[in-house]
Formats: C-alpha cells, structure tokens, sequence
C-alpha cells in the first residue's frame, strides 16, 4: 500500500516536472536556436560582403599604384633626347624627385639598350653594364610596350620587382625599368589587416608569394593555388569558406590584380570574423542556460513541494474517511444496541410479570400444604430481582446509544468530579494509577450540561491514565473557585507533551497513539465543550514530570426561579 | 379498593393477560386491550368508558402509538386519568407525555406495589374532580331555579 502510494507520487512529481520543463524550455531553446540561426545567416554573408567589399577596394589601390608607377616611368620613357636618359645625372635627378615625391618607392632607375646591356643607372647599387639579356623580365619587356614583373631576387639579391616601359629611340628599342621597393609595396598590403587574424598578400599565377605574408601560409596554399588552376583570369572577387590545414575554418577572398596575373589574397579565420556573432552566442547560450537551470530548480522545488501537499490531503483525507467510517459504526453499533435493548426489555417485563403472578398465587396457598413455600418465594423473588437487573441494564444501553440531554442545569462541580473519579477507580487501579481528588469548598454550581461536564473529564482522566506507563503514578483532579470562575485541574504524573505537539493537542485528529487506537477528537471535543460555556482549557506539560490540564467554566449567575438538577 | 375500574393497553399480549391477573386479584375491574385502536373502542362503548377511572397504557406499539392514543383520550375524555408505562424513559418522551396530559410515567418492568399506588391515586383525582362537577352542576340548577 505504501510503495504503491509512493510510486504513485514519484510518477505524479515525474510527470509533472517533465511538462514543466518541456513545456518552458521548449520555445526558450526553439526562440534562441531560430534566432541565432537567422542571426548567423545574416551576420555571415555580411561579413563576406564585407571582406569582399574590402578587398576588391585594396585591389583597385593597388593596382592604382602600379599603374601610376608604370605611367610615370612611361612618361619619363618619352622624354624626347636618348642622350638625357642615358645621362646618368639626369636619371639621379629623376630618382631624387621620385624618392622624394613618392617616399623611397622607386629604388633605383635603369636604361637597358636591346642587347640588355644596362646603359645608365640611377640607385645605390652599382649596375651599370649589367647585363639582363637572360632575365626574365627583360625577355617579358621586349615584347610589349611595358611590363611589370613578379617579385624576384635578381643581381641585387633582395627582393624587388620591376616596371619597365620599352621605347622605339633613334631607331632602336631601349627600355626604361624602375624597381621598386619590396618593402614599400609590401607595406601596401600588410596594412589590410582584418580583425586579429585577417591578413592579405599577393601570389602570382604560379602561386608564388608577391608580398610578404603576415603570418606563415606556405603550408596553407592549397587552396590558393585550386583557385590559380580553376580561374586563373577571374576579373571577379572569389570568397571561398575553407579549412585550412591547421584545421580551422577560414574565409578566403580573392581577387585578381594586374590583368589578372597577380592574385590578391585575404584570409581570414571563421571565429574572429564572426567575432560578433560568437559574442551574441555565447551570451544566448548563458541565457539559455541559466534560464533552463532556473526552470528546472522552479520545476524540482514546485513540483515536490505541491506533491507533497497533495500526499498530506490525500493523507488527511484517508484519515479523515477512516473516521468517518468509524463513527458511523459507532453509531450503527448504538442504533443496534438500543434495538436489542428495548426488544430484551419487553420479555424481561412479561417475565418479571408471571414471577410476580405466581408470587401473589403463592399468598393464597396454605403453608402447611406446601413445604417448599419458603423455597418458591425466594426463587421468584430471585427471578424479580434478575429481571430488575436486566431493566437497569437495558436503560444504560438505551442511554449509551441515545444522545443524553444536552440541556443546561446548574450543576455543582464537585459532583460532577467525584461521579467521573467513582465512574473511573476500577479502571485506573489496574493501570496501576491513583485517581485522587482534591475538592476546593465553597465552589458555586456552574451553568452547563453535566453530561457533556462528564464526559470532557472522562477524557482528560482516561488521557491522563493512559499518559501513565505500567510503574505507576498518580491522577488527581482538583477543583476550586477562582473569582467568577470555577477551575478544574486534571494533573497526573505521566510522560508529559513534548513542547512541539503542545500547540496541536486540541487540533482534531491529532494523535499520539497507534492508528486505530486513539481518534484524535478526545480533547476536540473537550475543546469544543468548554468553549460553548464560555470556558476556558489550558495545558501544562513538562516531558518527564507529567501534563495539568486547566478548566476554567464561569459560574451560573444563580437567581430566584433556576431549579437545581443534576 | 373495589370498584375501580382500569383499561390495560398493550400489544404484548401475555403481559396485558399476567397483569391483568394480577390487577384483579388486587380487586380491581380490568378491561384488556391489544391495541390502541381496541382501547378507545372499549372507551367508547357505553358500559365501559364512563365507569373506567384509569387507563394504564403502553408507549410503544404498533399501528397507533402511546403518544397518539393518550391525546385522543385527553381529548373526549378528559376526566379520564392516562398512567404510561414504557420500556426506556428518556426525559424528553416523558416531558412530551407529561405536555399531554399524562397521570404519571412508569417504566416497565414497573413494581406493582407502585403501580397500585399509582393507580389509586388517579382514581381518587378523577373522583374529586368528579365531584366537584356534580357539585357545580347542582350549583347551576339552584341559580337557574332562582332560589
């Protein structure tokens, strides 16, 4: 029965948690995931418009600057007279001017006549009648009007690139080169940083490096040189989302620069580009959680807290059914009593009758004729007694099960105290207890029911015996007059009340005893009794010593016409 | 002693017959009854009803109760004294006899020495009072002869 009901509890507390937290955390979880879902898309391909925007706009800068170096070479190229430019001062000036104008891009100049023979030089190396016949770029040069080549090392040996402008000059073709700068090129490119980890760079068709990459990418190139094969004169931006060979996601952005030769690159890793989005998920995912930990805790609590309330109902009310059942057996137990009580009465009646007939015949016989006369009239007179025994005791069934007078009389306490304590000696002598009674003079008569005065002192006694183990003790009750008012104290010598159960003795139901044993409506009802007169009830209890229960009933304001019963 | 009459109600029938023994041999004149409806029957028939000075009737029976009958009797015949006998005397059933008119409530089994006692007693209350009728009534008659 026990475990049944507890598992009935348990799967009531697990139901009931399950919806709770279903039912509350479901659109909690279902609005964040859709909103950062929609967040991610949006946010996402704004960030590659954005990288692309960037990109394709440092393009065109860069490729602006090489254009505006090809163009001034181009216009130095056309300087009328051969013998100015292979004037070495001349070219000197010119470098000066660029240096100064342009902040040390242009390193050096040089005329380069078809046999790739170095003519004139302006710059801090010594070059002049080096010979470029087998370099590449001077074999790139001759070809078309101007050229700008990769990035290489050269005689040099650092790293530089070259713009040359060929020229038809007094019948043969020279050409113009000016080199610039690694570094200052370099500088261009580095500046487009994106983030912490964006950063860009240019490779040529081969996938070589043009600039000097910011972080190291030589391993990572793969994806560059997939995108050199597959569109290698795209005029368009590329964005391609990839794992890098370290593993991490990362936005790659392309786009082609000097005619497509070149290849302007940005990288980015996926986290920080979406730096603003992971900041929105993290602090989601902290609402999410610390939401879902707040309904589960509310889910838990509540739910064990109303679960319990109901087992306590659902506990009070089987009680409270018990008692029910109880109390209507007690009272079909009086119902049949007085039913058999007042069939057994009419027999006994007739037979007291016909005992009492044969005694008035016996009158009439003559003594001398019936020696057992003697014999007959004491056994009928045997039988009329019985009878009368039988009377008395049908009447108390009868009273037992009718409910006795509730009417208010004057009645004297103390004999009220002295009937209960005669009512209960037999009773307490084998509970080994001494019922005493200590009876104050002068106590005026009260206003109230003697019987239901009887039976609020049966209980307190019976409690009080009950209170008592089997070593013994005593009970007493005490009257005496206090004012206006008369007092009763039940005191014994028990186990005494724990100070917790003190305040719920009067409470109904509250009881101490095995179940079936005590009902708990006992001191209910002297509650109930003693309040109705107006009275008062008070408990004293030490645990250990022994529990005084105090009375208190307001006297009868006795005048002329109020007739004592009792 | 003699000469008083009494009706005895009650539907046990071997107490109505063992009492009514018991009442003649004390030298009264019984009349049994079963019922209440036989009772007042037996009132009402002219050889019987006037001379009865007591009806000594059982509270609880079937068909008409105690209750029931005292009333009727009360009420046409007035001069007739009613001593009740019941099984169980609760205060309220006696008070509610009492309020009708009742001589005085005996509990059964009663003692016949009380009973008697009782029974007397009722008959000299309906003799006085008959008296005093009579003597009233002759009263009446002087006025109205003028005297």
């Amino acid at each position: 029965m026990e475990d049944r009901q507890d598992g009935y509890y348990r799967h009531l507390t697990r139901n009931m948690v399950l919806i709770v937290i279903v039912v509350s955390l479901t659109p909690l979880i279902l609005t964040a995931a859709v909103l950062l879902s929609q967040f991610h898309q949006s946010y996402h391909s704004k960030v590659l418009a954005h990288l692309g925007e960037l990109v394709e706009k440092h393009s065109r800068h860069i490729d602006t600057f090489l254009t505006d170096r090809l163009s001034e070479i181009r216009v130095l190229a056309r300087t009328p007279r051969l013998q100015e430019l292979a004037d070495q001062d001349f070219l000197r000036q010119k470098l000066a001017l660029f240096r100064e104008e342009y902040g040390g891009v242009v390193v050096d100049l040089g005329l380069i006549d078809s046999e790739g023979i170095q003519r004139s030089y302006a710059g801090p190396f010594n070059l002049k009648g080096a010979d470029y016949a087998q370099a590449k770029w001077f074999k790139e040069a001759s070809k078309g009007e101007h050229y700008i080549s990769d990035v290489f090392t050269g005689l040099r040996g650092s790293p530089h690139f070259i713009v040359a402008v060929r020229q038809e000059m007094e019948g043969r073709s020279w050409i113009l080169r000016a080199t610039i700068d690694f570094e200052a090129f370099n500088a261009l490119v580095e500046g487009l940083t994106i983030g912490r980890t964006g950063f860009a760079f240019i490779l040529n068709r081969k996938g070589e490096f043009q600039t000097k990459p910011r972080y190291e990418v030589l391993p990572d190139r793969e994806p560059y040189l997939k995108l050199l094969k597959n569109r290698p004169a795209s005029r368009r931006r590329t964005i391609v989302e990839g794992k890098t060979s370290a593993g991490k996601e990362s936005i790659i952005v392309t786009f082609p620069l000097k005619n497509g030769e070149w290849l302007l690159c940005c990288q980015q890793d996926m986290t920080d580009a979406m730096a603003e989005f992971g900041r929105a998920w993290r602090l989601a995912l902290a609402i999410v959680l610390v939401g879902a930990a707040a309904i589960l805790a509310v889910a838990f609590l509540l739910t064990r807290r109303m679960v319990n309330r109901i087992s306590e109902a659902d506990l009070q009310k089987e009680l409270m059914g018990d008692k029910v059942i109880e109390a209507g057996r007690l009272a079909s137990i009086g119902e049949l009593a007085a039913g058999i009580a007042h069939e057994i009465n009419n027999p006994v009646a007739i037979m007291v009758e016909e005992a009492g007939w044969v005694e008035d015949l016996l009158e009439e016989e003559e003594p001398a004729t019936a020696e057992n006369l003697a014999e007959f009239r004491r056994a009928v007179a045997q039988i009329r007694a019985q009878g009368a025994r039988c009377k008395e005791i049908t009447h108390k069934l009868l009273s037992f099960a009718r409910r006795t007078d509730p009417e208010i009389h004057e009645v004297d306490l103390n004999a009220v105290v002295e009937e209960v304590s005669g009512l209960l000696k037999q009773k307490s002598r084998y509970a080994n207890v001494e019922l005493l009674t200590e009876l104050g003079p002068d106590l005026k008569p009260v206003a109230a029911s003697p019987s239901e005065l009887q039976q609020v002192l049966l209980n307190l006694v019976n409690n009080a015996v009950d209170a008592i183990d089997s070593s013994g003790g005593t009970v007493t009750m005490k009257t005496r007059a206090q004012g206006g008012w008369a007092v009763i104290e039940v005191s014994d010598t028990g186990s005494g009340i724990p100070q917790a159960n003190l305040a719920r003795i009067f409470d109904p139901f509250f009881t101490t005893k095995p179940v079936g044993q005590g009902t708990g409506l006992g001191l209910s009802i002297c509650y109930g009794i003693i309040h109705k007169l107006g009275g008062k009830i008070s408990v004293k209890s030490e645990v250990g010593r022994g529990t005084t229960f105090i009375i208190q009933v307001p006297v009868a304001a006795s005048g002329p016409g109020q007739k004592k019963a009792g | 002693m003699t000469g008083i009459k009494v009706l005895l109600v009650d539907d046990e029938r071997p107490f109505v017959e063992t009492m009514t023994k018991r009442l003649e041999k004390r030298g009264l004149t019984v009349v049994p009854t079963f019922s209440g409806q036989e009772a007042l029957e037996a009132l009402a028939r002219t050889e019987e009803g006037p001379g009865l000075s007591a009806v000594i009737l059982d509270v609880k029976m079937p068909g008409m109760d105690g209750l029931e009958v005292l009333s009727l009797i009360k009420r046409d015949y007035p001069l007739v004294e009613v001593i009740m006998l019941t099984g169980h005397a609760t205060v309220e059933s006696a008070i509610e006899g009492m309020k009708r008119g009742a001589f005085d409530y005996l509990m059964k089994p009663c003692d016949m020495e009380v009973l008697m006692a009782k029974v007397q007693e009722a008959d000299r209350k309906k003799r006085a009072q008959e008296e005093r009728i009579i003597r009233a009534r002759a009263e009446m008659i002087a006025l109205r002869r003028g005297d």
